[in-house]
This record gives structure tokens, sequence and C-alpha cells, in this order.
């Protein structure tokens, strides 16, 4: 397991370096930050004053080169927005997506599973066509949309959870509630699918021939099996919330990496959108990962080698 | 205890209601199993076999099924009235069930250990007595080292293991009655001896009783007491087993054992290979090894491993040459390289005295024409999108200079006719036909470029015996009317022994006999030819 680790993350290693170097170019077409930051009469001597003392009037393979020397001293260059040292921006606003995320995915799990599970077991029945047409309005909704509907009813009309912002536990309630739509319904779907395989293989007659209860026949012998492609769709889902839930985080004013990413792009603070583009990349690497032990945690015949 | 039979099933009907109408899977059937007895339910697929013995552990999918009228008693207890959950109280204790495939009837992410513990722990055992049971379980079985193995996952196994596990997890409560379900047909000839041999040890110390459901009548004549015979979801005959295999009575039943290979003596028609013949294909010194980089010295590689070693052989024009082994003996990877879907690593391989590895395109291109292939499951092998006149005439549409496509259609009604298919089968997909019409299709497709040989991969072990039957006799009047060289590939010795002039027994991968099928079959050298003609079922009364 330890070598798989390892291949895996010279891997990775490689294709964080293209990204980093397709986010570092792809950034700067999008225009100078001369004009955004400063006025819109600013003179011409000005601006090059501007861009002189920020080194934009190098060319672009020498503003390059400074940057991957900073980066291997793990010094990321400073956010124009703040100020203050891209890294510490990113990581101020990291931890309030990845506890968005580490709320919702087990929320989602527990609840997608069990779901899943119940309408498995009896395909065509009133549990399994309920819970399929629920799932299906979840997947297909857009987060948009249910956000502000909810701010509506909840914050608005019937005053019981706040608008926007952090602060108090129920300030999460509306967001988790939201993010987790999504997610759900896909997910829904995969395990009911998946354990409907399951719960026709052989190994499911075998047990109901020893006498093994129903329940334990669904959670035990079944739901292992089934859940290998739960897997593979869950650590998708869970790298798309990690990755900032920008709907989310924008609608409800929380000050998370999505957010960040978004108010950088607009406001072309290169080193921020560099600093945040290459942690996501690296809690995605992690979830995959973790996503791989898991597989041969859950099948035997799963070994890294 | 009278004389009450163990298990009586009575009047039993089972009913799968569909869109088309109520199919009677299972029609007024009866049967019953004393203490200490064999039953073999005998049958082929669709013959309601099955479902009639998983009704009785309540494994019937119902819905969609309906069990419409009848009784099963057990001990005088009639089962269908019982609640769920008292029958899975019986279920695994009093009686057990094993399958046909023990790959897919374990559980393949839990430890086999676990699993023969689960049937102790459902019915009350507790954990440490249960695991204790398992161990001296697995050695009763024949699992050596069973504390290491205990802890092991199915994947790890053999397949004859595997059904030894099952076992074990059936008898682990000592149930009164064990219903097997094909509980060898997935297995290879000398592994299913040791298994049917446990199972009439085990019978024999605890005097259970058994059902084994099966097609093959080689099981049926090594363990059965009493056979009852199923056809369209209907018992046809009953009676002990040397009554039934001896002077059977009804029609079916005869056709069943007429159809049995190897009851016959050796085919006349078949004649014996003519050595002085052209050459058509000749094997020489083939090895296929794995793990080897080519071009690498192979003592380099201290992991190879040689599927096929150091083989020769050579099929003259107008022969049948039977290839014979078991699985991992080599002849499937020996076929594919016949087929030119993989290469010899050491060796080589001439069509018609041309080295097939040596070759150009082009050359490739035409030799192939001259060998087509039929291979194992004709569902995966037709393409379920074309109709059969497409599939019988893609070969010309391959290879375009044969036939002009005006032609095609006719000349495809043709072939299907020469097959035993209708004319108007011609537009249908393959969906819309049985397994054996689906390979005579194969075969038509096979006989597009009119080719000299023909490579049969197992192309009649997916069928029922009395199809099978069928599609050696096609074969043999193919033979006849075109002069045409067979490979058949199989693990059924009885049927190659029908079939082939002359035959190659591999194991491990290596050739250990070869020559005509008679001194083979009446006289083999070969201790490993010896253990498989013994451990088969095949007759050789009148051969001598």
């Amino acid at each position: 397991m330890g070598s798989f680790i390892f291949k895996r993350s010279l891997q990775s290693v490689f294709s964080l370096v293209v990204l980093i170097i397709l986010v570092f170019f792809l950034a700067r077409m999008t225009g100078s930050p001369a004009d955004l930051y400063l006025p819109q009469d600013a003179s011409l001597e000005v601006r090059n004053q501007f861009n002189e003392q920020l080194g934009f009037n190098d060319p672009l393979y020498v503003q390059f080169g400074r940057f991957f020397w900073g980066l291997l001293h793990f010094d990321m260059g400073q956010s124009l927005q703040f100020s203050r040292p891209a890294v510490e921006v990113v990581l101020q606003a990291f931890p309030t997506t990845l506890t968005l995320a580490a709320i919702t995915m087990p929320l989602v799990l527990l609840l997608s599973i069990v779901t899943g599970s119940l309408a498995a077991f009896r395909p065509g029945g009133v549990f399994d066509r309920l819970a399929s047409f629920i799932s299906l309005i979840g997947a297909s909704t857009p987060n948009f949309w249910v956000a502000i509907v909810g701010v509506l009813v909840f914050a608005v009309t019937l005053r019981v959870l706040p608008t926007s912002g952090t602060g108090t536990p129920l300030h999460w309630v509306l967001p988790v509630a939201v993010l987790m739509l999504r997610p759900t319904g896909v997910l829904v779907q995969v395990v009911r699918t998946s354990m409907m395989t399951a719960l026709s293989s052989a190994y499911i007659k075998t047990a109901r021939a020893k006498g093994v209860g129903s329940r334990a026949i669904v959670f035990v012998h079944a739901l292992r099996n089934g859940l290998l492609p739960v897997i593979t769709v869950a650590s998708d889902q869970a790298a798309g919330i990690v990755n900032g839930a920008v709907i989310v985080e924008t609608v409800f004013g929380f000050p998370g990496i999505g957010k960040l990413m978004i108010d950088s792009v607009m406001l072309r603070d290169f080193a921020v959108i560099q600093a945040a583009v290459l942690v996501t990349a690296l809690a995605v690497f992690i979830i995959n990962i973790i996503v791989d032990i898991t597989y041969a945690l859950v099948d035997p015949r799963i070994r890294y080698s | 205890m009278t004389d009450q039979p163990l298990l009586d099933i009575r009047n039993l009907s089972i009913d799968f209601p569909s869109r088309r109408g109520v199919v009677h899977a299972v029609n007024d059937v009866s049967w019953s199993v004393n203490p200490g007895e064999t039953l073999a339910i005998l049958g082929e697929s669709g013959s309601g076999k099955s479902v009639s013995a998983s009704a009785v552990l309540d494994l019937v999918d119902a819905p969609p099924a309906v069990i419409s009228s009848g009784q099963i008693l057990y001990r005088g207890q009639d089962l269908l009235k019982m609640p769920r959950a008292e029958r899975r109280q019986i279920n695994g204790k009093n009686i057990s069930m094993i399958f046909q495939d023990p790959l897919a009837a374990l559980n393949p992410v839990y430890p086999v250990g676990w699993q023969i513990a689960e049937t102790l722990r459902v019915h009350g055992v507790d954990r440490n007595t249960a695991y204790a049971r398992v161990i001296d379980l697995l050695r009763k079985v024949g699992i050596d080292d069973p504390e290491r193995r205990a802890r092991q996952y199915p994947h790890q196994f053999s397949g004859g293991q595997r059904q030894r596990i099952m076992i074990a997890s059936a008898i682990a409560l000592e149930p009164d009655l064990l219903i097997a379900d094909e509980p060898t047909s997935a297995l290879d000839v000398t592994v299913q001896a040791q298994v049917l041999r446990l199972l009439k040890a085990l019978q024999a110390e605890s005097g259970m009783g058994m059902v084994l459901i099966t097609h093959d009548l080689g099981v049926v004549e090594q363990v059965a007491d009493r056979v009852v015979v199923m056809q369209n979801g209907h018992v046809v005959e009953s009676g002990t087993a040397s009554e039934i295999m001896n002077a059977p009575q009804h029609p079916y039943t005869r056709k069943l054992l007429d159809a049995m290979p190897g009851r016959h003596g050796f085919d006349p028609q078949a004649g014996v290979t003519d050595r002085t013949a052209r050459p058509l294909l000749e094997v020489d010194c083939v090895s296929r090894i794995y793990g080897v980089l080519p071009g690498k010295a192979l003592d380099a590689a201290p992991n190879a491993v040689r599927a096929v070693d150091d083989a020769s052989f050579v099929l003259h024009s107008g022969e049948t040459l039977g290839i014979v082994g078991e699985s991992g003996s080599g002849k499937s990877t020996l076929a594919r390289m016949l087929l030119g879907l993989d290469r010899p690593t050491i060796g080589t391989i001439r069509f018609d005295g041309k080295d097939l590895n040596a070759m150009s395109g082009a050359e490739t291109f035409k030799v192939r024409r001259r060998m087509q292939f039929v291979f194992q499951d004709p569902t995966a092998s037709l393409n379920p999108r074309m109709t059969i006149g497409q599939i019988v005439s893609e070969p010309w549409a391959i290879h375009s200079d044969v036939l002009p496509k005006r032609e095609w259609r006719g000349r495809a009604i043709e072939l299907l006719e020469r097959v035993g298919m209708k004319a108007d089968h011609i537009d249908r997909h393959p969906h819309q036909f049985s397994g054996g019409q689906r390979q005579r299709i194969a075969i038509a497709r096979a006989l597009a470029l009119q080719p000299e040989v023909i490579v049969c991969d197992e192309a009649v072990s997916a069928l029922d015996v009395s199809i099978q039957a069928q599609v050696i006799d096609l074969l043999k009047t193919l033979r006849r009317d075109f002069g045409l060289s067979y490979i058949f590939i199989a693990h059924d010795l009885a049927l190659v022994r029908d079939f082939a002039t002359s035959v190659i027994v591999m194991y491990r991968g290596q050739i250990v006999e070869q020559g005509p099928t008679v001194s083979v079959y009446t006289n083999p050298q070969h201790d490993y030819t010896k253990r498989l003609l013994s451990a088969s079922v095949v007759h050789l009364p009148d051969a001598a």
C-alpha cells in the first residue's frame, strides 16, 4: 500500500505542475489588474508604475519563473485585494468550505444509502417510486433557485433561520440543506441501482437459504458489495464541494474558498487564484487517495501493489 | 418417525404471470425424499427442476412467481402454510442448499470462515463456539490448514475448494436434508468426482436426505438412489436410478439417455485420421509464456508462467482433432494462438506450410478465410443489434471479393437452411432464438467463407444435452458434405470421444497424450488421462 501511495503521488505531482502552468497563463489572458485597481482615468504613467512595481511588465516567462521559484519556497505571492500573502488568504477561507463538506457529505451518504437500499429492497413498490421521484427532483433542481427560495421561505417569511453569514449553528442549516440536495438525489439513484444488482446475486440466495434475516441480507450481505460504485460517485460529489460550493457560498455570503475564487477572478487577483487552485487540487488529490484506500477496505479482491 | 417421507412435495404448481400470459414453470409436480436417500431431479434448462426445489427454501421470488397450488410437507408440516419467520428457522438448520457456481454463491467481500460461521450464528450459536466449529467443518470437507484459510476470501480458493466451503456451510448444523442445485456443473471432471464423493461420504455419516438437481446423467448414475425426470414443468417419469437408466419408459427420458454422449460405440463414420492426407495446420514446439519480455532470456524471468509448454501436433485435412483438458490446462491459450489472437513465445504455427506469424497482413487476411471459429457462448458472439441475415453475411462484407452483394441474401438463406434454420429467420435478431439455434447461426456464419478448418472452442458446452447432440450431428454432417476439418476444444471427454477422430490431452500447459480417439480412450498411457477417464462417466461397454 505504501508504494502504491508513493506512485500515485508521483503521478499527481505531474498533473499538478500542468495544472499550475495552465492556471498561471490562463489567468493572465484575462487582462491587466491595473484596469481594475486604478481609477479609470489613471494616466499611462501611473499604470506603468503600478505594473512595474508588481512585476507585470516583465515578460511572461520571467513572471512564471519568479512564481515557480516562490512556489518552491511555499511563497505564492501577495494578494492584490487584501495586501496579505495569498496563501494566508486561501488558508483562512478553506476551513469554512472543508467544514461545509465535512457536515454535508456524511449526511448525504447516510440519507442516500438508507433510502436507496430500502428502495432497492422492493423495486417498484410505493417507497421505491416515492424515493425515485423525490431523488430525481433533488438531482435536477438548480441549486441557486432552491437557495433563494429557501432564504425567502425560512428566513424572510417564517423568520426561523438567518439569511446569510456565519456565527451560530443555525447559519449552517440552509447552506448544508441546499448543498445536500443534488448529491443526495444523484446518490440515491446510484445506491438503488447497485443495490438491486447486489440483491439479485447468487450469494443473496445462499444467505436466504442459510436463514439470514432480511435486514442482515440488505445491510450486511448486499450493501458492502453495492458500495463500490457509490464510493466513486460520492467522491466525485465531495470533490465538487471542496472545489468551492460557489453558488451556495455566494448566495449565503459564506466566506469559503468558492466565494474567494470567484471574487479573485473578478478582481484579477492572480496570486490568490493560483494559491486557491493549488490548495483545492491538493485536497482533491487527498480525497482520491482516501477513495482508493476505501476501495481496498470494502472489497478484498482489490489490492494495490 | 414412521415411514413418513422427510420431504414430500404434493401437486406443486408455480406460475409466472407475464404480459404474454401465464407461464406454468412447475405444473402439478410431486416427489418425495426419505432420510438417507438421494433423489435426483433430472431435466434440461426450463424444465422447472430448480424452481420446484427452490420453493422448499422459500427462495422463489414471489412476486412475480405465484405458488398456485400444492403442498410442501417437511416431516408432515406444510411449509407453504408457515409464516416467513418460522421458515427462516428451518432454512440452514434443518434443510440447507448449495448452488451451481460456488464463486457466485459465496459473498466475495467476507472471509469464508465468517460465512460458514454465519449459518451457525443465525441459528443461535455463539461466536466462539461457531468459530471452533468452522475449523472442524473446513477440515472435514478437506480444506488444509483451516485456521489460516478460514480468514481468506472466496477468490483465493479454487473452484472445487469453493464448493467444499459451500458444503461446509450447508452441513454446519447437521441438517436432515441437503438440496444441491447442479453442485458440480461448474467444476472440472476430476474435481466433480471428488465433490460427489465428499457429498456421499457426508451423507453416509449423517444419514441426511439429499436432493440433487442436475442435467448430467453421469452425476445421476454416480450418486442417485431414485430419479425424477422433469420436462417443461411436468414430472414425466420417476423410479429407481437403475430403472431409469436401464429401462426408461417415457419417450423424453429415452431421448435424453440417447443424446447423452459416450453411450454409444465409437462412431464408425468418423473413422480414423488419414495420416497421409495433406497437413493443414502444423503446430511445432509452441510455447506461450507469460511474464517474459520479448527478446529477453527465459531464465531471467523466474515468475514466468508457461500457459502452453512445448506443444506440437499436426491437423490433417479431413481430420477432427479433439483437445481435452480441464480449466487452466492451456487449451484456450492454444486456441487463441491458432486464431491469431495471441502469438507463441517460442515455436511456429504453420497453416498450409506457411508460418502464421511471419505472414504479411494481406496473407493473414487470406488465411483467415480458410480458418473459421465457433465460440462457446453464442449469446456473446452474435451482435445483438444485427439481424441474422447481417450476421451471416458479414464475412462477405469483409472479404469483398467472395460474393457479389446481390447474392448475399439468397446465399445466407441457403446457409441457414443448411444448419437447420428457416428462411424467414433471416430478418430476426439473435435474442429471438434459443441457445441451440444461436449456435447454429454462429456455425452458418463460420461456413459463409467455405473454410477448410473450423475451430470450435467449447462450442456446445453451454447447451442442453439433447441440443448438444443435435449440434454435434450437424457438425458431423457438415464434415461429411464439405470435407471440413475441425479442432474441437472441450472439457467433456465423452463428447470428444463421440466426435473426434484423434485426441490431444492437455494438462498444465503440456500435451500429455495424443493419438487416435479409439486408442487414447481404450488404452490411455499417461496417468492424468487415466484419472480423467475414470473420473468422467464415459461408457465403454461396446468399445472393445
